[in-house]
């Protein structure tokens, strides 16, 4: 890979904190810049647009730094890849049960709460590390080897309208969708910079897909 | 993934590590990004890092030195000391930090608990209770800050605590902490029987075998300190980890 294949930009809009994603691509093998203008979005040759915290929160912040229409045209007119990490992958979607906003719409998928009985005890946020199972081959997971594992932290979590958009799911009560893709759009509801090794081989993985992109 | 995470505790001093014996005789034991380093590549599940002079010293977290860790951390990160206020909290949780231990606040305003709780989730709130025995033996709840032996019964303090959204107890036996001496797993049986939410054994853990007895006495995760940075019997600093698959072996798997 020459240097400009491996650049990776990372959206900086104080909905995230960046600074282990930005450490994990490093050590994934990427030279990660920051990303925190219009500009900066369009010179971008692929994107990982993390996120934490409130769904409303995250677009209020994409919009009030005037990102929006440089990321829809990175996404959907260049068509560079582009991938989301935990509120990151829930901003893709139309819209989400936790605000108001609506979302970036890049995929057909919507954000719905977990809702579960009291009786099965289980707390929300979904906080902890869990597995995921395949269900599709992919170029982010193409296997998954022993002891695979992700860390969560979300209450909210991605229904896909295609079944065929889906790469992965977990168990939490329920099965949701812990990865998806569409063309050159991914998302992880996990936090691969907080997955040691398993994290940092998705976002290698990644990389060499989206190398020659 | 293995049935109980396995948690190093590390302590902090002016940006460095220390460890203590019966909360006494700091002894410095390295740079913590360098000890952070080397847990990333033993692949630990969570790293505990605590503040433990800020309460005592009435000092604010020092909000640099945990950013530059938890940048560090690729692995969640479970923060406390000296955080008094919701606007602590997110600064820290702003710093990429998962969870916030409280022990000091949580003893003074446990409208704290609440506040953070709310906000952030349960998930996000340890409570950290230090337990010391007195001086006919009996388990005082114990307040660090101040030294202080506390009244109110543990099983009380617990409850109210639990109640007032913690997400998570870290129970300490002070008497054994950086002793090797193995887990109070009669205090341990009791926390963990009291409360419905996550306990973490620490104080005194020596060997596998003292996470297995933790685990069976109810832990739901066990933390070390001396363990896993002190070598031999003149506590030579060496910084180590166990073999995930001794870990899994020890403790048990999880589909």
């Amino acid at each position: 890979m020459t240097s400009m294949d491996n650049e990776i930009s990372v959206i900086d809009y104080e909905a995230a904190n960046i600074g282990s994603v930005l450490r994990m691509l490093e050590k994934a093998g990427a030279k990660p810049v920051r990303a925190s203008t219009p500009a900066e979005i369009a010179a971008a040759r692929r994107i990982i647009l993390p996120g934490v915290g409130a769904f409303d929160h995250g677009m209020d912040q994409l919009h009030k730094r005037g990102l929006v229409d440089a990321l829809n045209q990175a996404a959907l007119e260049r068509r560079i890849p582009v991938m989301g990490i935990c509120l990151g992958m829930q901003l893709m979607c139309r819209s989400s049960e936790e605000g108001e906003r609506r979302g970036l719409g890049w995929m057909d998928a919507s954000v719905e709460k977990f809702r579960f009985a009291p009786d099965l005890r289980l707390a929300v946020p979904h906080m902890g590390w869990n597995t995921v199972r395949l269900c599709k081959e992919n170029p982010l997971l193409p296997t998954l080897e022993d002891r695979t594992r992700f860390y969560f932290v979300h209450s909210f979590k991605v229904r896909c309208d295609h079944e065929e958009d889906v790469i992965a799911k977990t168990h939490y009560g329920e099965d949701f969708v812990s990865i998806f893709s569409r063309g050159n759009l991914f998302g992880a509801q996990f936090h691969p910079e907080k997955s040691h090794r398993f994290g940092m081989q998705l976002l290698s993985n990644f990389l060499k897909h989206t190398a020659h992109a | 993934m293995l049935k109980n995470r396995v948690i190093p505790t590390l302590l902090l001093q002016d940006g460095g590590l220390i460890k203590t014996r019966k909360f006494k005789q700091p002894k410095y034991v390295g740079d913590a990004v360098n000890a952070i380093r080397i847990f990333n590549e033993k692949e630990v599940d969570e790293l505990i890092v605590l503040d433990i002079y800020a309460s005592r010293e009435n000092r604010q977290p020092d909000f640099e030195t945990i950013g530059r860790i938890a940048e560090e951390c690729f692995m969640p990160l479970c923060y406390g000391g000296g955080v008094s206020s919701l606007e602590d909290a997110s600064r820290i949780y702003q710093c990429g930090v998962e969870k916030i231990s409280l022990q000091t606040a949580a003893l003074r305003n446990p409208g704290l608990v609440t506040e953070i709780a709310q906000k952030y989730g349960s998930q996000a709130v340890t409570v950290s209770i230090d337990v010391k025995k007195d001086w006919l033996g009996r388990r005082k709840v114990y307040a660090s800050a101040n030294g202080k032996l506390i009244d109110e019964p543990l099983k009380a303090l617990l409850k109210r605590l639990v109640d007032a959204g913690a997400g998570e107890v870290l129970i300490n036996a002070v008497d054994r902490d950086g002793d090797l001496c193995g887990y109070d797993l009669a205090l341990v049986e009791e926390a963990s029987h009291l409360v419905n939410v996550p306990v973490i054994a620490s104080g005194g853990a020596a060997s596998l075998e003292d996470f297995k007895k933790a685990v069976d006495a109810g832990a739901s995760a066990v933390a070390a300190g001396a363990y896993f940075v002190f070598h031999g019997p003149h506590r030579a600093v060496l910084i180590t980890y166990p073999k995930y698959e001794e870990l899994e072996q020890t403790l048990g798997v999880k589909s």
